[in-house]
């Protein structure tokens, strides 16, 4: 079967099993189905930094939690829950941070390196984690509490079927955006920076402008992925922002599979639905045998569990697959001349 | 500049419109330190480098690139893992503005150009297949289709027949005369007979400087020239 069919085969099946999930699941698998959905917005924004624009980023939990954190005091502080104000606020902060990151990081005078820019956004998210803690305005160590719930006008959206479907639509349109994004023409500039970033600027290409343009696309994503988590859980708390959240959603991705989008969607329900059943089989080692489990596959199988259907060349090529036939040109291939 | 060893002095070149330049000269003498600086991959500690009258002297190699610069590595650069069609497309889009790279869909607009550069250098039947399985001179003359795709005024080529056989050598000879219409060229080469038989002008390095300037006949009768290359080359 050709790659783009087995991709389009498997997004399809995802679609309708998320679809239809919530019609024979209980109240509590729903809610926790729903906090995959997030956190798989949140990965495929990383994908979209690492997978395909070659920018690691240790930092993605920096925009969530701060968009988490700012529609938490919208809602606390100006009693502001309306989903037309509350979800486009937290995509905002998330586009208005990254974009300042991005500035400081990736415009400088200098292409940064790798480690650079790694370093500066794991820095910026244990920064950002720190604050939080020490900052009694934003409810230290114990983050804000009980947020209420978001409204629709005067329905309220609580955790639960409602709820399940409103991070449903949010994942499937961005993850359609993204498709569109990487697949376009700046898709094959996503790949060319990723394969040799030194080389496109002798094109002429602005190598650094849209490495900064993905990562504030990317850090707008995890800050609506922000937003939902807030009013879905009704708390935010430090870890949302901080490191480890940042390393899990790398993890979550390069398990599933980086540079595929739906490698990162595979990635997030795999580890979750795992973690549960063995956090409920074996209590106390579960992390152990996880922490095992993710080696495995990322030292034996770095294309992730993606590359199980997936080869390298069909990853690189996913945005547009050549072409027709070439054109004869009279006497070109007699005369040999060039 | 590299710590205290000067690779270019007192260079003094100039390229005309229209014009085939070889750059020769015995290894080590410059001559891609000078395509580097002049492509913007090397910043000279001093000195200035203009392009159609700008002073591109500290201008990035993207901007380079924007203003008709366009480089050909010596040790080929190509994207291994995509098509060749793909190479050229990406060479040729450099400079479209972000909003028509990202709606621009289809390639149908890019698509006649691609293969007709393609074409141009033999490589239009091998458009779908992964860059990394040509050929090395294949993958030569797919480093010089990416560096003509946008349409460059000036085309810098450092050893663009290196790896390659007598017959693909004067193909790509007859194709780069046949250039001359549409961009200067600078072409760095060990193979004097290919630069004796495409170049208008030629000018030989020595250690950093410009020994010698002037047409093939010229540079034949030079004694300064035949001096070096018989005691060194």
């Amino acid at each position: 079967m050709a790659p783009a069919t087995i991709v389009r085969a498997l997004e399809a099946g995802l679609l309708v099993t998320f679809a239809l999930l919530p019609l024979a699941l209980a109240d509590f698998w729903v809610i926790f189905v729903t906090r995959v959905l997030i956190l798989a917005l949140l990965a495929l924004s990383f994908d979209l930094v690492w997978g395909f624009a070659g920018i690691m980023s240790f930092g993605q939990a920096l925009f969530f939690g701060s968009a988490g954190y700012g529609v938490a005091l919208l809602a606390r502080d100006a009693e502001v829950r309306s989903i037309f104000v509350v979800l486009p606020a937290a995509v905002v902060i998330g586009l208005v941070l990254s974009s300042l990151v991005a500035a400081f990081l990736l415009l400088g005078r200098n292409p940064p390196s790798l480690t650079f820019v790694a370093l500066g956004t794991l820095t910026g998210s244990y920064a950002a984690d720190r604050l939080a803690r020490g900052w009694y305005y934003l409810g230290g160590q114990n983050g804000i509490p009980s947020i209420p719930p978001m409204t629709a006008g005067p329905t309220e959206i609580g955790e639960g079927r409602s709820f399940y479907y409103l991070a449903l639509v949010f994942l499937v349109a961005v993850y359609a955006a993204c498709r569109f994004l990487v697949r376009s023409q700046l898709g094959l500039a996503l790949a060319g920076i990723r394969i040799n970033e030194a080389r496109m600027a002798f094109f002429g290409y602005r190598v650094q402008w849209l490495k900064a343009i993905v990562f504030s696309v990317a850090g707008a994503i995890a800050g609506a992925a922000g937003g939902l988590y807030a009013f879905h859980e009704g708390f935010v708390w430090p870890n949302m922002l901080g490191v480890i959240l940042s390393t899990q959603i790398v993890l979550y991705t390069l398990f599933g599979g980086a540079g595929t989008l739906i490698g990162a969607v595979v990635g997030v329900f795999a580890i979750e639905v795992v973690s549960f059943v063995l956090a409920d089989a074996y209590p106390t080692v579960w992390p152990v045998i996880l922490g095992v489990l993710l080696l495995v596959v990322i030292l034996f199988r770095p294309s992730g569990l993606i590359g199980l259907v997936l080869d390298q060349r069909a990853r690189a090529g996913a945005f547009r697959v050549a072409v027709r036939r070439p054109r004869h040109v009279p006497g070109k291939a007699a005369d040999g001349a060039a | 500049m590299f710590g205290q060893l000067a690779a270019l002095g007192d260079v003094d070149f100039v390229v005309e419109e229209g014009q085939l330049h070889g750059l020769i000269g015995p290894n080590g003498s410059g001559k891609s330190t000078l395509l580097k600086c002049i492509a913007g991959a090397e910043l000279p500690s001093a000195g200035r480098i203009t392009f159609l009258g700008q002073d591109i002297t500290e201008v990035t190699p993207a901007e380079r690139a924007r203003v008709g610069l366009s480089l050909k590595f010596q040790v080929t650069s190509v994207f291994p893992e995509l098509s060749v069609y793909d190479n050229v497309l990406l060479a040729l889009q450099a400079q479209d503005p972000l909003a028509r790279l990202t709606f621009s869909r289809t390639r149908a607009a890019r698509d006649e150009r691609v293969r007709a550069i393609l074409d141009d250098l033999r490589l239009g039947e091998r458009a779908g297949v992964p860059a990394s399985v040509l050929s090395h001179g294949q993958q030569q003359w797919l480093e010089i289709a990416m560096a003509l795709a946008a349409r460059p005024r000036l085309l810098l080529l450092d050893e663009p027949t290196g790896g390659m056989s007598l017959e693909e050598r004067r193909a790509t000879g007859e194709f780069l005369v046949t250039l001359r219409r549409s961009c200067a060229i600078v072409l760095v080469e060990h193979d004097l007979d290919f630069i004796r038989e495409i170049c208008d002008v030629l000018t030989v390095l020595d250690q950093g400087h410009v020994l010698e300037s002037g047409t093939v006949e010229d540079i034949q009768r030079s004694r300064k020239v035949q001096e070096v290359y018989l005691t060194r080359v």
